[in-house]
């Protein structure tokens, strides 16, 4: 099939490859290239790190197949190619009185990176996450198509839900998905002083939808300073969503330099009024508030930045104070942090989600974080938690094998559909992921 | 209610330009040779809005079929569309090896479109519909890379001028369509692409040319410009030239 060479990153731009990239319009020409060629597959590279790079080597690209294969109105349950948008899903089915069940943070995630990531969202402490509501999946591996789900094939299906893209290529899945009212959100909006009251809304938030925005330049007594975000869909009109705009250059160095950032910051936490306030918003600006700004990842410049997500269990919230304390006094200025209680669902051998709060922080580029990283990752596994793959870029092989106890016997199930290695992917090579001893 | 015609279907243009007339509640029959990726798309049209989405067998080079094509449109009611997207490119080398491809280049590319063409002409004219026929900047002036393949587009080109001309006069209309490079499967991968434009795009130059009743458009728009240069070109400079 007819590839084209293309210089590429992950979604933090700091991690490059080149690669022979082939973009099948049609399933039969995926199943001709699988069967010729096997390669990784790419979606819309919104992992921020290598997750979806194969440098010197072939890569699918899944971007043309998004098409919508079936919709079982009485069952609930539509069935969509690998390469469609989770935001495209999410407009078309919102105002018929449908909602994907699980919706990451960003609406041009792919439904096969969705898949390959177990991705969660805003609702996981109720909802579990992506993986957990698919009815099953097309996979086109190395050695022939499978179909994979809750039923069949079960070790397939477990390894291929955040299996990274290593046991074969998502041709499509079948989703159930949820009644919503309608394509907007009611959304309450709390003004939370620190990290004690931050963690205590969380715990007894009732909402189906909750995250809270960390200023993460805060520190001392303010540490863990921000806004508890509470929403329920809800029936009503409200002016559609503003048409995305785009970054025309990589912003200078400065533009998110740490006086910038913590500007911005204070101004943003001062805006939601200190009793709170509850406002009606569509239903993408809820679930995917940064794609307004369709590249915002140029604002970090040139250099790029890394991000870094981990997951704690309930016991160790006083450790992840401690994570997000080295955050803020390395002044690696991230404008964006996110925390959130977790539930315990996962549904794949190397999901992401265990239950506790995760906390998510951008990280530029320069000065050099990989020491920050470093420390960030002791105190994540002295802390029993988890880095998020999707988001990695800096970490080491042993800690992370440390933090997935299922990883080895999700290597050998890895083996057997893919032998050859052919799926590989920068990622999994750093993190030696797929080594079965 | 108007009903679209889409041949050639399962071509990126043709997806998008489905798609589109879909989420505006328009009718979509899409003909072409992958009949489970046909299907495939007028599934996704069902669910964009199209009040009927189905898949049709059309092959450019087997007229046998074409009969089938106007009574499936006959049977639907309100304006008729066509929209004509077929056509076939291998490399010019592989023509000068075997010359015997041409045959198939000028079938897919003309004569078949055609063909279907005025057997369905009355039947546009009486539902007073449009004809989209997507031909080709190549067809504007022979090159040495693709000239078996413009060759046919000319004639595409020249065939939708008389066809326009004729269904003006039933109060029907013809666009002729030149696209300039487009990213899709054709040309993906291909050394030399400049200025390459979404499908999505092309799609949408397409329905504003419809509703505007443009007779001839080049998507996007500055390839009219590009090829106003080269068409001026004289003949004993550009026969030297490699564009």
């Amino acid at each position: 099939m007819q590839t084209r060479r293309l210089d590429l990153t992950g979604w933090g731009r700091v991690l490059r490859a080149t690669s022979d990239v082939a973009r099948p319009e049609r399933f039969s020409t995926l199943a001709r290239a699988m069967e010729e060629a096997p390669a990784p597959a790419m979606g819309q590279r919104r992992s921020y790190g290598d997750a979806p790079l194969n440098d010197k080597g072939r890569a699918l690209d899944m971007t043309r197949l998004d098409r919508i294969l079936g919709f079982d109105e009485e069952a609930g349950i539509l069935t969509v190619e690998g390469g469609a948008r989770i935001g495209e899903l999410n407009a078309l089915l919102a105002p018929r009185g449908w909602l994907l069940p699980v919706l990451p943070g960003t609406g041009f995630a792919t439904v096969g990176g969705a898949v390959a990531m177990d991705v969660h969202g805003k609702n996981h402490h109720h909802a579990g996450s992506f993986g957990q509501h698919l009815a099953g999946i097309r996979l086109l591996t190395p050695k022939g198509e499978k179909r994979a789900g809750p039923d069949k094939q079960k070790d397939l299906f477990r390894a291929t839900l955040g299996g990274l893209g290593q046991t074969g290529v998502v041709a499509s899945a079948e989703i159930r998905l949820l009644k919503a009212k309608g394509s907007v959100m009611m959304v309450t909006e709390h003004r939370i002083r620190d990290w004690d009251e931050h963690i205590a809304a969380l715990d007894t938030s009732e909402a189906t939808y909750s995250v809270g925005w960390i200023d993460a330049t805060a520190t001392g007594a303010g540490l863990g300073r921000g806004i508890l975000e509470e929403g329920e869909t809800g029936a009503g009109l409200v002016p559609p969503a503003k048409r995305g705009r785009k970054v025309p250059i990589d912003a200078p160095g400065a533009a998110l330099s740490p006086p910038v950032v913590r500007l911005f910051n204070a101004a943003y936490w001062r805006r939601v009024p200190m009793r709170g306030r509850t406002v009606v918003k569509p239903i993408e600006d809820f679930f995917f508030p940064l794609d307004r700004i369709y590249d915002w990842n140029r604002l970090y410049g040139k250099r790029g930045f890394h991000q870094f997500q981990c997951v704690v269990p309930l016991g160790q919230r006083d450790r992840l104070r401690d994570i997000l304390e080295t955050v803020a006094q390395s002044g690696a200025a991230s404008p964006l942090a996110v925390l959130k209680r977790m539930g315990p669902g996962r549904a794949g051998m190397m999901s992401f989600p265990m239950e506790g709060y995760t906390l998510a922080v951008d990280l530029r580029a320069a000065p050099g974080p990989e020491s920050l990283v470093a420390r960030l990752e002791g105190m994540v596994r002295d802390a029993e938690g988890r880095i998020y793959l999707a988001k990695d870029s800096l970490g080491s092989a042993e800690a992370i094998q440390a933090m997935y106890p299922e990883r080895k016997a999700w290597a050998k199930i890895v083996a057997k559909h893919d032998p050859e290695g052919a799926l590989a992917t920068d990622l999994v090579r750093r993190l030696k992921l797929r080594e079965t001893e | 209610m108007t009903t679209w015609l889409i041949l050639g279907g399962s071509s990126a243009m043709a997806r998008a330009l489905a798609r589109a007339v879909a989420s505006r509640g328009d009718a979509v029959i899409l003909a072409g040779r992958d009949a489970g990726d046909l299907a495939a798309t007028a599934t996704d049209c069902r669910l964009r809005g199209a009040p009927l989405a189905e898949a049709v067998a059309f092959d450019a080079r087997d007229p046998a079929g074409f009969p089938a094509l106007l009574a499936r449109l006959e049977a639907t009611e309100g304006t008729v569309n066509v929209a004509i997207f077929v056509g076939s490119m291998p490399p010019q080398a592989e023509i000068d090896a075997d010359p015997a491809l041409i045959d198939g280049v000028i079938a897919d590319s003309f004569t078949g479109p055609v063909r279907l063409l005025t057997l369905l002409a009355p039947l546009v004219e009486a539902r007073k519909g449009t004809v989209v026929g997507v031909g080709s900047v190549a067809g504007d002036r022979g090159r040495i890379g693709n000239y078996a393949y413009g060759a046919a587009k000319a004639g595409f080109a020249t065939y939708m001028s008389g066809l326009r001309n004729r269904l003006t006069r039933a109060g029907a209309h013809a666009v002729t369509v030149k696209p300039g490079f487009v990213d899709t499967a054709m040309t993906w991968g291909i050394e030399g692409m400049f200025l390459v434009a979404p499908p999505e795009r092309v799609a949408a130059d397409i329905l504003k040319a419809v509703g505007k009743r443009r007779d001839v458009i080049y998507t996007p728009f500055f390839w009219r410009y590009i090829m106003l240069i080269i068409r001026h070109v004289p003949e004993r400079i550009f026969k030297k030239m490699s564009v």
